[in-house]
């Protein structure tokens, strides 16, 4: 049982060591206002109800907590819920922190957003809410990963965003970021820069954790309505850490309650091709944060490897790095090959196609399970729907389509 | 004082950069060593970084030409060993906060006042976290040289506070990169600056003509050209003799102004 020391403290840019502000001067300005503005904006009634408004009306939240009746029979243990994030207008949680983000941009004043995106769901939702608001918007993705998800290249482009494939170093999660704040050094004034995932630095993490916590959030109403109980267990996949935070964040308090973030371990923890930040990196500096990152002896960020595009990043964002040092959440890994059959087991159990992504949630759930009560629950967020690895799975199991 | 100050006694001063280990260790000692020859009152000696996100395309290159030849945090000590006995010109690194972080910050300052590198340059350590790096490099007489952009604003007297060595002013926004025009506010922010710190303020970010240096040099106390020397190595790496040529041009037209005074 966790108890409340096991929290870590949190200041103005850090959780416990982990956190701050490792950017270059020229964007220091700009962080200064963005804190600002985003303290206001947490204490402002009408941008909480804007920001609320746009959720429900825009981006069809709640998203449903599904009990799961099949998985739960077939896999013998825990009942389990599935917080369907892969519901939301765009097919996955990055809208909520887009769209709480883009107001924030309009408050300070931009007209122009940039973002980085993996497997390109965030770059799609970006995409999506800086047409909503008329706003001209630029997507930087790894050229590796353009030819992994063309399909979301091409939504992007279709909402009117300039997607700018990234060649330096693997083309991959990230050489974007780089790019990213590379071109946000280059024009500050303005364009904004739109973070994905809870990583980068302070604000950004305790910004992307406040719009992510409404999973959370609803989840808790929403088994407390159907359960009358809090859950045993709250499982999500971490590549930077958004859905996670998201799903952890109204729990954290509540010490019965077991974290578990779920990395991508590629071909395994220890193969050498792996994204398995927590279990394999060691503390850092990189991409604006003191964190957990995959990097060798001297300092140098280390090649990452899963099939997932989302999950693929050496670093993660530093609120999981507290909690993991402060133990009040444990991270394990998935192997591409468990992440597939999960893909294919909650298609076939339950009719959904989940995002690969959240198939290490899945995955993870599938042993979980039956090593519990039947009087135990299990919540697992489903941050993502599928369609957009469809081709890529069929690839991955010889299927010629 | 910074063993740094003393590279300004006589007038502005020319600073050019180098990675080390670009292409190899043996090349970089000869070219700090004929830029030294050439007039150079300071050398910035980049310690690569597998993602450096303050530098452009050019010294991206170097950096990834440095890790095809091998080089290492360790390695790059052992250049500036060997360097150290062939010139005795100051030495600042420039490199990325995991670096020395990794490497552990008093391990890290200490071997760099044991070789006489007499400071640090850290894009990636604004002021408000630089705290940690701080007292172990002063410690060691090792200086953490500020960055200032265009955008700083409000947030001049902040950053020089500790500046005990010089003042780099990044002259535009972005990257490191050659450019023809600089931040249209250099001039304001220099003044600005004088108001502050009593430290030699040095422009970097885009100089590679003479009449630019001899320009800024009328304005700042230090030239900063990075990406010029870079890309003169990455396209002749054996013309030890055109590098010279180019850094003494651009020495000269650094030191035009001295003695007018």
């Amino acid at each position: 049982m966790t108890e409340l020391k096991d929290i870590p403290e949190t200041s103005e840019t850090r959780f416990g060591d982990f956190g701050g502000q490792y950017v270059p001067e020229t964007l220091m300005t700009e962080l200064e206002k963005l804190t600002a503005c985003f303290n206001e904006a947490e204490a402002d009634p009408d941008f909480q109800a804007e920001f609320h408004r746009l959720l429900n009306e825009y981006a069809n939240r709640p998203s449903l907590l599904y009990f799961a009746k099949r998985m739960t029979e077939d896999l013998g243990g825990a009942k389990i819920y599935l917080k369907r994030e892969d519901l939301n207008h765009t097919g996955a949680h990055k809208i909520n922190n887009v769209l709480g983000q883009v107001l924030l941009a309009r408050r300070l004043g931009k007209t122009r957003l940039i973002a980085e995106t993996g497997a390109g769901q965030h770059g799609v939702a970006t995409a999506t809410v800086a047409a909503l608001f008329g706003m001209e918007c630029e997507v930087f993705m790894g050229k590796e990963d353009t030819e992994r998800q063309k399909l979301n290249v091409y939504r992007m482009e279709l909402l009117g965003a300039k997607v700018t494939a990234v060649t330096s170093g693997q083309g991959l999660l990230k050489d974007a970021v780089n790019a990213a704040l590379q071109d946000w050094a280059a024009r500050p004034e303005d364009t904004y820069y739109v973070i994905g995932s809870a990583m980068g630095p302070a604000p950004y993490p305790a910004m992307v954790h406040a719009f992510q916590s409404v999973i959370s959030t609803e989840a808790k109403q929403q088994l407390q309505t159907v359960e009358g109980r809090l859950p045993d267990a709250v499982v999500a996949c971490v590549g930077g850490g958004s859905n996670a935070i998201g799903s952890f964040a109204a729990f954290i308090g509540d010490p019965s309650v077991r974290l578990i973030g779920v990395e991508a371990a590629g071909q395994g923890v220890d193969s050498g091709k792996t994204a398995a930040t927590l279990e394999k990196g060691s503390a850092g500096i990189f991409h604006g944060m003191k964190s957990i990152f995959l990097q060798n002896g001297d300092g140098q960020i280390d090649k990452v490897y899963s099939i997932s595009a989302g999950l693929d990043y050496p670093g993660v964002g530093p609120e999981h790095a507290a909690l993991q040092a402060s133990g009040r959440a444990d991270y394990v890994g998935i192997t591409d090959d468990e992440a597939v059959a999960a893909f294919e087991y909650i298609a076939k159990m339950e009719g959904i196609v989940a995002a690969i992504e959240s198939c290490h949630a899945v995955a993870y759930v599938q042993k979980l399970a039956p090593t519990m009560r039947k009087d135990q629950i299990i919540i697992c967020t489903l941050s993502g729907r599928g369609d957009k690895d469809v081709a890529q799975i069929a690839s991955y199991k010889g299927v010629a389509l | 004082m910074n063993p740094l100050r003393k590279a300004f006694e006589n007038g502005p001063a020319f600073i050019p950069f180098v990675t080390a280990g670009d292409p190899s260790a043996e090349k970089t000692v000869a070219y700090v060593v004929a830029l030294a020859n050439a007039g150079a009152d300071i050398v910035e000696l980049g310690v690569p970084f597998s993602d450096p996100i303050a530098d452009g395309p050019v010294i991206q290159a170097a950096g990834l030409r440095a890790f095809a030849g091998g080089i290492t945090v360790e390695r790059v000590f052992d250049i500036v060993a060997a360097i150290r006995q062939q010139t005795q010109v100051p030495l600042v690194f420039l490199t990325y906060a995991n670096i020395p972080f990794k490497y552990g910050y008093e391990r890290f300052c200490a071997r760099c006042a044991k070789l006489r590198v007499a400071g640090l340059v850290i894009p990636d350590l604004p002021a408000e976290e630089a705290g940690e790096l701080l007292p172990a490099a002063s410690q060691n007489g090792v200086a953490l040289i500020p960055l200032v952009s265009p955008t700083s604003g409000h947030r001049l007297a902040k950053l020089t506070v500790h500046a005990d060595g010089f003042v780099y002013i990044v002259s535009a926004l972005g990257v490191t990169g050659t450019r023809d025009g600089f931040a249209q506010n250099l001039d304001d922010l220099i003044a600005d600056l004088r108001k502050v710190t009593d430290a030699p303020l040095c422009v970097g970010f885009g100089i590679h003509t003479p009449e630019q240096a001899s320009a800024i040099a009328g304005q700042a106390d230090g030239v900063i050209v990075g990406s010029a020397i870079v890309k003169l190595i990455a396209d002749a790496p054996d013309d030890l003799a055109g590098l010279a040529e180019y850094a003494g041009a651009m020495a000269n037209a650094t030191h035009s102004g001295r003695g007018q005074a």
